[in-house]
C-alpha cells in the first residue's frame, strides 16, 4: 500500500529559535524546515524573526535576508528573482509557489516554509528533482519533424501560434506536480501535470510531425490516466497556467482517434 | 543500488498503449448512469412499502425490468472499473493484482446474482 504516514526518520521536530533582531519594531516570525544529510538527525523546524522594515516584500527577500544576516547554513535554490527560472519553488503557507513572486502581504500570521511536498530532500528547502526532469525529457520536449528542413524556417500561422499561449510559459518549477495527489502516490510512473502540459505543448504545435508517436507514448493507464482532474495543479500554478486543461485536451485527442 | 539512469527510471517499460477505452467507457457510462439511476431510484422508492405482489408486479413490467437490468449491468461495470482505478492508485505489487481480481469477482458476482433475481421476477 502507499505510505500515508511519514517514516520515523522523516518526522519533524522543533528546532532552534533564533533571537529577535534588537531594536526592530516590525518583526515577523518565520518557521522554516531544516534538514541536512550530514548529521543523521531528523528534520526540524527552525524559527527566525525578520525585521520587516529592512526587508523586501517577497518571501525570497526574507529568505535571502535570513541567510545573509542570521543563519548562513540555510539552503534554498534561487536565481532570477522574477518568476522566470522556477528555481525557488517551495511550499509557503501551505501553497506550492515561487518564493520570488509570493508577497508576504498575502500571508496571514507566521510564515511557514517547507520544501515541495512528497519529493526527496537534498537539504533544507532543496528537493531532488532528478526524476521530475527525466520525466520532462521523456516526453521529447523539442520539435520533431520528418519533412526536409525548409530553406528559411518552419512557418506557423498566427492562429496556430496562439494555441501555444498558456503552455510555453511553464518554467518547470514543479509546483503543480508536487501538489498532485496522484503524483504523490504514483510519481514513479505518472508523468505529472508539468510534463503532460509540456507534452501537450508539442502535440498541439502545428509544426511538429510526431503527433501520433507522442500520443502513442502517452497512452498508458499510469503515464496519462492517473490524472483524476483533482485540479490542485491549476490552483497552485504560480504562473497562472492550467495543466489540468492541457491534460484533458490530451485525453480528448486520445478519444478522438479511437471513437 | 541498481545504477539505473534517471531517464531509464522515467521511461520504465514504456507505454502500455491502453487506457483510452477505459477512460471513454467511464465517461459514457457515467453520463448513462446519471440519466437512468434517478429514474430507477424513483421507481424503487415508489415500490417501497408495497406488498410483495405489488413489488413483484412493478419489477416484472418490461420497461422497469430492462431499466433495472441496465442499472445493474452498467452500474456494476462502472463500479468495477472505478474500483480498479482506485486500487491502482493506492496499492502496490502483488497486493494490487489480488485486490483487482477480488473486486472483479465481486462485481461480476453481484451482476450475475442481480440479473438472475431480476429474470426470476420478470420472466
Amino acid at each position: 500500500m502507499v505510505q500515508f504516514t511519514l517514516p520515523k526518520n522523516s518526522r519533524i521536530t522543533t528546532g532552534k529559535t533564533w533571537p529577535k533582531p534588537t531594536g526592530a519594531k516590525n518583526v515577523r516570525k518565520f518557521s522554516i524546515y531544516r534538514w541536512t544529510p550530514d548529521d543523521g538527525a531528523t528534520p526540524r523546524v527552525d524559527t527566525y524573526f525578520v525585521d520587516m522594515d529592512t526587508c523586501g516584500p517577497m518571501v525570497l527577500d526574507a529568505l535571502i535576508k535570513i541567510k545573509n544576516e542570521i543563519d548562513p547554513t540555510l539552503s534554498f535554490r534561487r536565481s532570477c528573482r522574477e518568476g522566470i527560472c522556477g528555481s525557488c519553488a517551495m511550499n509557503i503557507d501551505g501553497i506550492n509557489t515561487l518564493a520570488c513572486i509570493y508577497g508576504m502581504d498575502e500571508i496571514k500570521g507566521d510564515v511557514k516554509i517547507y520544501p515541495l511536498p512528497h519529493m526527496p530532500v537534498v537539504r533544507d528547502l532543496i528537493p531532488d528533482l532528478t526524476h521530475f526532469y527525466a520525466q520532462h525529457a521523456s516526453i521529447m520536449p523539442w520539435l520533431e519533424t520528418k519533412t526536409n528542413r525548409p530553406a528559411k524556417e518552419w512557418r506557423q500561422s498566427i492562429e496556430d501560434r496562439a494555441k501555444l499561449d498558456g503552455l510555453y510559459e511553464c518554467v518547470m518549477c514543479a509546483s503543480c506536480s508536487t501538489a498532485c495527489p496522484s503524483y504523490w502516490w504514483n510519481g514513479d510512473k505518472y508523468l505529472g501535470p508539468a510534463a503532460l502540459l509540456h507534452a501537450y505543448r508539442w502535440i498541439i504545435d502545428s509544426r511538429d510531425e510526431a503527433t501520433g508517436e507522442r500520443l502513442d507514448d502517452l497512452e498508458d493507464p499510469f503515464k496519462l490516466y492517473r490524472c483524476h482532474t483533482i485540479m490542485n495543479c491549476t490552483k497552485t500554478c504560480p504562473k497562472g497556467l492550467n495543466p489540468a486543461k492541457a491534460i484533458s485536451e490530451i485525453k480528448k485527442m486520445m478519444v478522438e482517434r479511437t471513437v | 543500488m541498481r545504477y539505473l539512469t534517471a531517464r531509464k527510471r522515467a521511461e520504465g517499460k514504456g507505454a502500455a498503449h491502453t487506457g483510452t477505452e477505459h477512460h471513454w467507457y467511464m465517461t459514457v457510462s457515467g453520463v448513462g448512469l446519471a440519466l437512468i439511476v434517478p429514474i430507477f431510484l424513483y421507481i424503487f422508492g415508489s415500490a417501497l412499502g408495497g406488498s410483495r405482489e405489488e413489488v413483484l408486479a412493478t419489477f416484472a413490467h418490461p420497461a422497469v425490468a430492462i431499466l433495472t437490468g441496465l442499472v445493474l449491468f452498467v452500474g456494476l461495470e462502472h463500479f468495477r472499473k472505478g474500483a480498479q482505478t482506485m486500487l491502482e492508485d493506492y496499492s502496490r505489487g502483488a497486493m494490487r493484482k489480488v485486490l483487482i481480481i477480488s473486486v472483479t469477482v465481486l462485481s461480476y458476482g453481484l451482476t450475475a446474482t442481480g440479473l438472475f433475481a431480476l429474470a426470476k421476477i420478470a420472466i
